[in-house]
């Protein structure tokens, strides 16, 4: 059946021909299925949303060696509905000396920024909301702009915690967006595009196969991205509080809430698309629709990496977190694109075992490399602190040196 | 009027809007987000043009990272500026003299230039604009000079921003 080998374009023609049918020009027939497209993607990618507060909810209960919520419809499945509802009849205060209108537009920034970043990551083979040729740097450029929206909430709120818990996330998101954006280049330049679409198509053997270290750097910045242990230093509860949404009550709190939790699922989302090969798998091609469940298996899979390193993982203390982003991954993801170019030029022509054999060699040899850098580096620090140091000693029982 | 020259006019509306606002916001802060806004009109321009990645790169470079530092810098400096409250000073006249100058003599030579009447030639059969434009980069023939000059321009800026940021050790 066509349905079933190609349904979004069956939908589309059906809808145009109906549409047309009714003596609408073809333009306007154009941008109305456009507008529908957005609010299909929308609407799905926010429903899945809603359900991902259950899914952390009761990830983490597990996790902690709780039950999670366990009272609304079989196993807590309602609660996030109730969780909704509590969040919209919540009053909603704006406090004395914000800037209403920055204040107001700041939470619609955070969830849209995520939002957006939808448009481009293909869901299955022929389902995607467009197929940009410039797909890789868009996610940067999105990425930007969620900073942005970070700082005008926290300069909005008139609250000195808010504005330095926004601070510290900008300098993280600043940060960790430059060995992001270094280890994104690599399938780039593994798959010579910059569409999702090509870049997926490209992957015959899967990029985390090819290039794990690129893998694993994406994977911490992302984690770094998303404000999440062992990198959440956006709140503190010692130190700023809530961070840049302390002040936020109801609806407007819970588009942050809502922006976070999908933020995750993005990121699990791209890097299923970058490193695991998107939809692919065994039938994807006839059936796109097991594309989709491939697609989201995998981006499910990554969240729940993703929860598994938040709830289990110390933090990191901000001066570390900033040296390690700076001084280790920056530099290592430079290497590993270098010796990525380099390796992929050279064996443009091989066969796919020798790509992978040669691949998988460099990426040993840079682990390795890095690993005993490190364990020099350490040395020196842990001889450093053994160093025996002047003590402090209080004036009365300091033995006097007079005879 | 086509839909293309409808979304340019909104555009350009906004943008010269917002830069409007940019130089009469009295909140430094408001300044810094009508500029955002303006660059950001500037990017939607590149997409009508069919420049996919100059538009994102606007983004990335305008609004991700200039901007960014601005109001980086405006609110660490929060007290100066608030405690700032005049707009103008004296010689305000002679700026305004000039950038009408300034703004009636490009107007001029723009006029008297070809590009601007003629209307957007349509793309090659098949041409991957992103891929012209990178081989254009480093392509002997085209822009390979001046790419490597900006390397080694952005290379020296880097470096001396680690010098005046290093700590002295006496």
């Amino acid at each position: 059946m066509a349905f079933f080998s190609d349904p979004i374009n069956v939908i589309a023609d059906w809808l145009r021909s109906l549409l047309v049918g009714w003596g609408l020009a073809e333009g306007a027939v154009t941008i109305i299925l456009a507008l529908l497209g957005v609010l299909a993607v929308t609407l799905a990618v926010l429903l899945v949303d809603i359900f991902l507060v259950w899914v952390e909810r009761k990830v983490v209960a597990r996790l902690q060696d709780r039950l999670g919520p366990n009272r609304l419809g079989p196993f807590g499945l309602i609660q996030p509905i109730a969780d909704v509802i509590k969040l919209l009849i919540k009053e909603d205060i704006t406090p004395k000396g914000a800037d209403k209108f920055i204040y107001n537009l700041a939470p619609i920034m955070a969830l849209a920024t995520v939002l957006v970043l939808w448009a481009v990551i293909p869901f299955g083979p022929g389902i995607y909301g467009t197929d940009l040729d410039v797909g890789v740097l868009y996610i940067v450029a999105i990425g930007a702009l969620g900073a942005l929206g970070i700082i005008m909430a926290g300069w909005s709120s008139n609250n000195k915690y808010a504005l330095l818990g926004a601070f510290r996330s900008v300098a993280v998101l600043i940060s960790f967006e430059v060995p992001m954006v270094i280890s994104l280049l690599v399938p780039v330049i593994l798959s010579s595009s910059m569409g999702f679409n090509q870049i997926i198509a490209a992957q015959d053997v899967w990029y985390i196969v090819l290039s794990p270290l690129a893998a694993l750097i994406f994977f911490i910045a992302a984690q770094a991205e998303l404000g999440r242990a062992p990198f959440d230093l956006g709140e503190a509860e010692s130190e700023i509080v809530a961070g840049f949404h302390i002040e936020y009550t109801g609806m407007k709190f819970g588009m942050f809430y809502a922006g976070e939790l999908l933020h995750a699922l993005t990121f699990g989302a791209l890097f299923s698309a970058l490193f695991l090969g998107g939809w692919r798998g065994p039938g994807a091609e006839a059936f796109p629709l097991l594309g989709v469940v491939y697609f989201f298996i995998k981006s499910f899979i990554l969240y729940f990496v993703i929860m598994w390193v938040k709830y289990s993982l110390p933090r990191i203390r901000i001066d570390h977190m900033l040296s390690f982003c700076w001084k280790f991954l920056t530099p290592l993801s430079l290497v590993l694109v270098i010796v990525t170019a380099v390796l992929a030029k050279t064996l443009q022509d091989a066969s796919t075992l020798v790509v992978f054999l040669a691949f998988t060699l460099a990426n040993i040899l840079l682990i390795t490399g890095t690993i005993i850098i490190l364990n020099r580096y350490a040395s020196k620090g842990r001889q450093k602190v053994a160093e025996p140091r002047p003590v402090a000693i209080s004036p009365e029982n300091r033995v006097s040196e007079i005879p | 009027m086509t839909a293309l020259q409808i979304l340019f006019l909104i555009t350009a509306i906004v943008t010269l809007g917002s830069a409007l606002m940019v130089v009469t916001s009295r909140n430094l802060i408001h300044s810094a987000l009508w500029l955002i806004l303006a660059l950001f009109g500037v990017a939607v321009l590149y997409v009508v043009l069919n420049a996919g990645f100059l538009a994102v790169a606007q983004v990335v470079i305008y609004i991700g990272a200039i901007a960014i530092l601005i109001i980086f810098a405006v609110m660490m400096t929060r007290t100066l500026v608030e405690n700032f409250p005049v707009q103008m000073n004296k010689e305000w006249w002679l700026a305004g003299l000039l950038a009408l100058a300034f703004f009636v003599s490009l107007a001029w030579m723009l006029g008297s230039w070809e590009g601007f009447s003629t209307s957007l030639p349509p793309m090659a059969e098949g041409a991957d604009p992103l891929r012209e434009l990178g081989v254009a980069l480093v392509s002997p023939n085209a822009y390979v000079l001046p790419f490597e000059l900006a390397s080694i321009l952005l290379l020296a800026a880097l470096i001396g921003s680690l010098m005046i940021a290093r700590e002295k050790k006496s």
